[in-house]
């Protein structure tokens, strides 16, 4: 069995740990692995978590991906973008989302790349980003780990708020973990510096230097801890029975 | 009233609040009556999808206040893209939060609403204009001043209306379309189906009003009118649509001439007809 999970089960499996001290909270993954390791954090390591349909109501079970019989979703509650601010300005949410650039300082970009005045490349505006980071707890989710996204310097639009500028212990961003297509990692390093807690079969220490624009902390080289029987039933069965997840790495 | 009279009571310069979220409920007739305007000058305020980018399109931007542009399962709209990568258009780039927030203090007559969204962001580099304020208690935080974001004119979607404006949105979410109608000075509604105040549907459909009709200063009955924009639970948006309108960005001038020049009539019919809308099914998120 082990010999066929994928990086994709493997990248589920590692990011639906960050929910796990969560309790009541809501959950939030913006994006295929970052929705699916919602769903398999509330089938196994947190079933108080709250998440939603993908739209405005609030489910007890998570709703499978690609297309369904929605009159089958078991709806407990009601979630509209009014709400959701409501929410996340008071701090009861943790989203994992994949911003275009990120730095040394945790600070994120998903609004334009180049000068402000003249994008180079316009992306989708700030969305939520500087109330997200400033208000709860985030994790990123990065399939394409390089120094195109981990940038030197600053990123052209600092979107989320980063460590870099933070007023207080209480006014500050709080991302619990970045997972990427090489590994996972955190930004508890010294001075809240990115540091690498583990490496996904195949990938070395050396990879991630070279596609890494800044330094980083190691403080493991271990291997990512691979999906379990129970978590791969969840992934496989329920959550994604179409293998949509292939499509994220071609694996 | 028609487009047509909608349209005439907008001029050049005016801030226009648009209504429904990226591809869902934009009020997209009113919208592709604007574009056959004169009107120019306009400051769009927006969760925009491709209102905003028809309207760059037809360079009557001339300023958008916005969190994003999407338009949902096309994460990012080619039209306005290509204005901002072409320093066509002034921007107001705010946390989608700060919109609701800056709508919110116009609605209740107040110059601001404090936040802490925004700080250690470029989102106050970008707009100097955004100021601090002291909490005046003991904690003394230091507070974004988020400014009041005053509408003209509000332009919303809805499922059905009455002659004097009481709307109902059946959609799971209304959205903020609320705040853009209280924060402007007028508002003009189009309808998927208009009514007469006893056909609204009693006490079990009031509950879909979600703001009162003297905030409403005209209506348009359009069937379809959010085309290619969804409007649930009538009809989702049309992705095949919304492909050839992004593909429009690189040559505009044939998407203009198959879609754009006549009538709202005209529009349905050349999509496909009434029909073909009304059935497009609802999208998974």
């Amino acid at each position: 069995m082990t010999d066929s999970i994928s990086l994709a089960e493997t990248c589920i499996s590692a990011s639906a740990k960050v929910w796990k001290d969560d309790g009541e909270i809501l959950a939030t993954g913006i994006g295929l692995i970052p929705r699916l390791a919602v769903g398999l954090a509330k089938l196994t390591t947190n079933p108080d978590l709250m998440m939603t349909d993908g739209e405005a109501f609030l489910i007890s079970n998570p709703v499978p991906m690609g297309p369904r019989d929605s009159s089958q979703d078991s709806i407990e509650g009601y979630m509209t973008y009014s709400r959701v601010f409501k929410n996340i300005w008071s701090g009861f949410r943790h989203a994992m989302v994949t911003p275009s650039q990120i730095d040394c300082y945790g600070q994120t970009n998903i609004s334009s790349i180049g000068s402000y005045d003249q994008p180079k490349v316009q992306l989708l505006g700030v969305r939520g980003f500087p109330g997200n980071f400033i208000s709860h707890k985030n994790s990123i989710f990065i399939p394409n780990h390089s120094t195109k996204v981990f940038v030197e310097g600053e990123v052209d639009m600092v979107s989320g708020m980063g460590y870099k500028n933070k007023k207080s212990d209480d006014l500050m961003p709080n991302i619990v973990a970045v997972i990427t297509n090489l590994g996972v990692f955190d930004f508890n390093g010294p001075n809240n510096q990115l540091q690498m807690l583990s490496l996904h079969s195949g990938v070395s220490k050396e990879e991630v230097i070279e596609k890494t624009g800044f330094e980083f902390t190691i403080k493991s080289e271990d291997q990512t801890l691979a999906p379990t029987e129970e978590e791969l039933h969840f992934i496989r069965e329920t959550l994604d029975p179409k293998g949509l997840r292939n499509s994220i790495f071609g694996d | 009233m028609n487009h047509q009279e909608a349209v005439d009571q907008l001029s050049d310069g005016m801030t226009v609040g648009v209504g429904g979220w990226g591809a869902r409920r934009k009020p997209m007739s009113l919208i592709r009556a604007i574009c056959q305007s004169d009107l120019k000058d306009l400051t769009i305020v927006s969760y925009g999808g491709p209102d905003v980018g028809l309207l760059c399109a037809h360079q009557k931007v001339k300023k958008l206040i916005f969190g994003f542009v999407s338009l949902d399962l096309i994460p990012l709209d080619s039209h306005f893209r290509k204005a901002r990568q072409n320093k066509e258009i002034e921007v107001m780039e705010l946390d989608e939060g700060m919109v609701q927030w800056g709508l919110r203090a116009a609605a209740m007559r107040l110059p601001f609403l404090p936040t802490r969204v925004g700080i250690g962001t470029d989102v106050l580099k970008n707009n100097p204009e955004i100021k601090f304020i002291s909490s005046p208690y003991s904690d003394e935080e230091s507070l974004v001043a988020m400014p009041a974001i005053k509408l003209d004119v509000s332009l919303l979607h809805v499922n059905k209306s009455d002659k004097k404006g009481n709307t109902q949105i059946y959609g799971p979410d209304p959205f903020f379309d609320e705040m853009f109608a209280r924060a402007a000075d007028k508002t003009f509604i189009s309808c998927e189906e208009l009514v007469g105040t006893d056909n609204l549907g009693g006490k079990e459909a009031a509950i879909y009003n979600r703001f009162e009709r003297s905030l409403v200063s005209g209506i348009v009955h359009s069937l379809g009118g959010a085309h290619p924009t969804s409007c649930a639970p009538n009809y989702g948006f049309d992705l095949e649509h919304l492909k050839i309108y992004s593909a429009a960005a690189k040559s505009f001038g044939d998407y203009s001439q198959n879609f754009l020049q006549g009538s709202a009539e005209e529009y349905i019919d050349a999509v496909g007809g009434h029909k073909k809308i009304q059935n497009i099914p609802l999208p998974q998120f």
